[in-house]
């Protein structure tokens, strides 16, 4: 590995620095909930509100210009990141908030009673809330079955419909840590007619998602996954759409108003409402920066060996059961799992007793966790400042969470 | 781990009051933190003393210990007694319940209330 340093990178991590109630360094193995930040963008964000604040957009004088052009650097590089198009990027508040935009502007304009979506069964709340969300207006909903390895079931093409308009899939699962071929997956759904909504949250963090190449209509990722401040998302949307799509909100969207009518403004600006989170936005092109600095592959390659190493880990534990795909090429380092005596509550409660923070629940992947027959599970999830050291100590929590509860 | 104390352990493991009962109150809960569930049955006397409690249902180990320690307690206690019941009791009764587990807790003890209103 060429210059990847995870013991180097933490330096660069203040929150990884502090110190528990116990007086203990952290064990953070919950980036898939949330990540970290590393100083680089914590002073992005001071820089901004000490040198360069000012509304964007409306003010002629110079700082609002510096505000703006913050923002539209900002844009820029994200639209870098994901190799798409400028006005193709859509600040929200996050991945969520951007799947919700899908459905309030594409969705409710364009889709008619008696149309239907086709959704993964391994879907976050957040790209099956807002489809559901649709049936009010008569659009019913079809799944794409998981096979018992946790990746989705072959020939999932017989699903679609002469009635299905969209296609919503994740590009990684946040429980089962697979990574879908979603370019198959598109040029499949596009081939029937289908729009397609890619929720990118559990991916855009691990590997540079490239939107020409993945060649969906909408994609959705959250900042604070990827290093980024929390409250700022993207949604990105193929520009013909875009064009198309009704804008909502108020603020930005507006070229001119008249009493009774209103000229929108171009795309991106017209989903853009009201003041923008200028701090957010200049905060996760700082993120991206730092990503870039890391180098993808290298990144990509520290995962897959922490991935590895959990994974043999956990084999070592005749009553653990880890869901999703054993292979680390075919996942995330997101690794959830269930033991036979033991609750995920009670895993996490005892590992936080040593202050290693792991997640514990349904993810927000209910139906999920239905079909996999379980009410909870808990899961670990690695990034960029995590260690094997760490993994020792996870798998020496594990096996103190089995002596306390007497599994023999 | 002072949570995990051996009467919290013990209860979890063999609770005493586990199955479903012919009872005058009862009601199902879950914890939608992690989708546990919980079914408490609750059977009085003529005189409105419960005579008898247990609970259904999967849940970890601070939940399922929670319910089955709280009815035992509520056995020959009357339903007005029983409705008095305070999270402070049940924080009390378990012993080292940190905050993050403090809905596990209260499960059992929201069932039971649950089950005492809806008659």
């Amino acid at each position: 590995m060429t210059g990847f340093d995870a013991i180097k990178i933490r330096e660069d991590f203040p929150f990884l620095k502090r110190k528990t109630k116990t007086g203990k360094t952290p064990i953070y193995l919950d980036s898939a909930a949330t990540t970290q930040k590393p100083v680089q963008v914590i002073n992005a964000l001071t820089d901004y509100y000490e040198n360069k604040n000012a509304n964007p957009h409306r003010g002629i004088y110079e700082l609002s210009e510096i505000a703006t052009e913050e923002y539209e650097q900002a844009r820029k590089k994200t639209a870098g990141f994901i190799n798409a198009g400028e006005s193709e990027i859509i600040f929200t508040r996050n991945a969520t908030e951007a799947a919700n935009l899908v459905k309030n502007s594409f969705a409710a304009e364009f889709l008619e009673k008696g149309d239907r979506i086709l959704v993964s069964g391994m879907e976050h709340h957040a790209n099956i809330i807002p489809w559901l969300m649709l049936k009010k207006k008569g659009v019913e909903l079809d799944y794409i079955e998981i096979t018992p390895e946790g990746k989705l079931e072959e020939n999932w093409e017989d699903r679609i419909t002469p009635k299905t308009r969209m296609v919503c899939v994740t590009h990684a699962s946040n429980v089962l840590g697979t990574i879908n071929d979603v370019k198959e997956i598109c040029k499949i759904a596009r081939e029937k007619g289908c729009v397609t909504v890619v929720d990118g949250a559990q991916a855009a963090p691990h590997f540079k998602p490239d939107m020409k190449e993945i060649g969906c209509d909408f994609y959705a990722f959250s900042g604070h996954k990827m290093l980024g401040p929390m409250g700022i998302g993207v949604l990105y949307g193929r520009k013909e759409l875009l064009e198309k799509m009704p804008p909502f909100g108020g603020g930005d969207m507006i070229r001119s108003v008249e009493r009774q009518s209103a000229e929108w403004n171009d795309i991106p600006y017209k989903f853009e409402a009201g003041t923008p989170n200028v701090e957010g936005a200049v905060g996760l092109g700082a993120a991206i920066d730092y990503l870039n600095g890391l180098g993808w592959e290298n990144m990509r390659n520290h995962e897959e060996k922490l991935t590895g190493k959990v994974l043999e880990e956990l084999s070592k534990f005749e009553k653990i059961r880890v869901l999703g795909p054993l292979d680390t090429k075919e996942r995330v380092g997101a690794v959830a799992f269930t033991h036979a005596k033991i609750h995920p509550h009670d895993l996490a409660s005892v590992m936080d007793a040593q202050s290693i923070a792991i997640r514990s629940g349904h993810h927000c992947a209910m139906p999920l966790h239905k079909t996999l027959g379980i009410p909870a599970s808990a899961r670990a999830s690695f990034y960029v400042y995590n260690t094997a050291p760490e993994i020792d100590a996870f798998a020496e929590a594990l096996r103190d969470a089995e002596k306390i509860f007497r599994v023999k | 781990m002072e949570m995990y104390s051996e009467q919290v352990l013990r209860y979890y493991e063999f609770p005493p009051n586990k199955g479903k009962i012919e009872a005058d109150f009862h009601a199902k809960l879950n914890n939608p933190l992690c989708g546990d569930e919980i079914e408490v049955f609750l059977k009085t006397d003529g005189a409105g003393k419960i005579t008898q409690a247990s609970f259904e249902g999967q849940g970890c180990a601070i939940s399922s210990a929670s319910v089955s320690m709280l009815l035992e307690k509520l056995e020959g206690k009357s339903v007005s007694e029983a409705k008095e019941t305070r999270e402070e009791d049940v924080l009390k009764m378990l012993g080292g319940i940190t905050p993050a587990r403090f809905k596990c807790a209260f499960l059992g003890l929201e069932a039971v209330k649950k089950a005492l209103e809806t008659k």
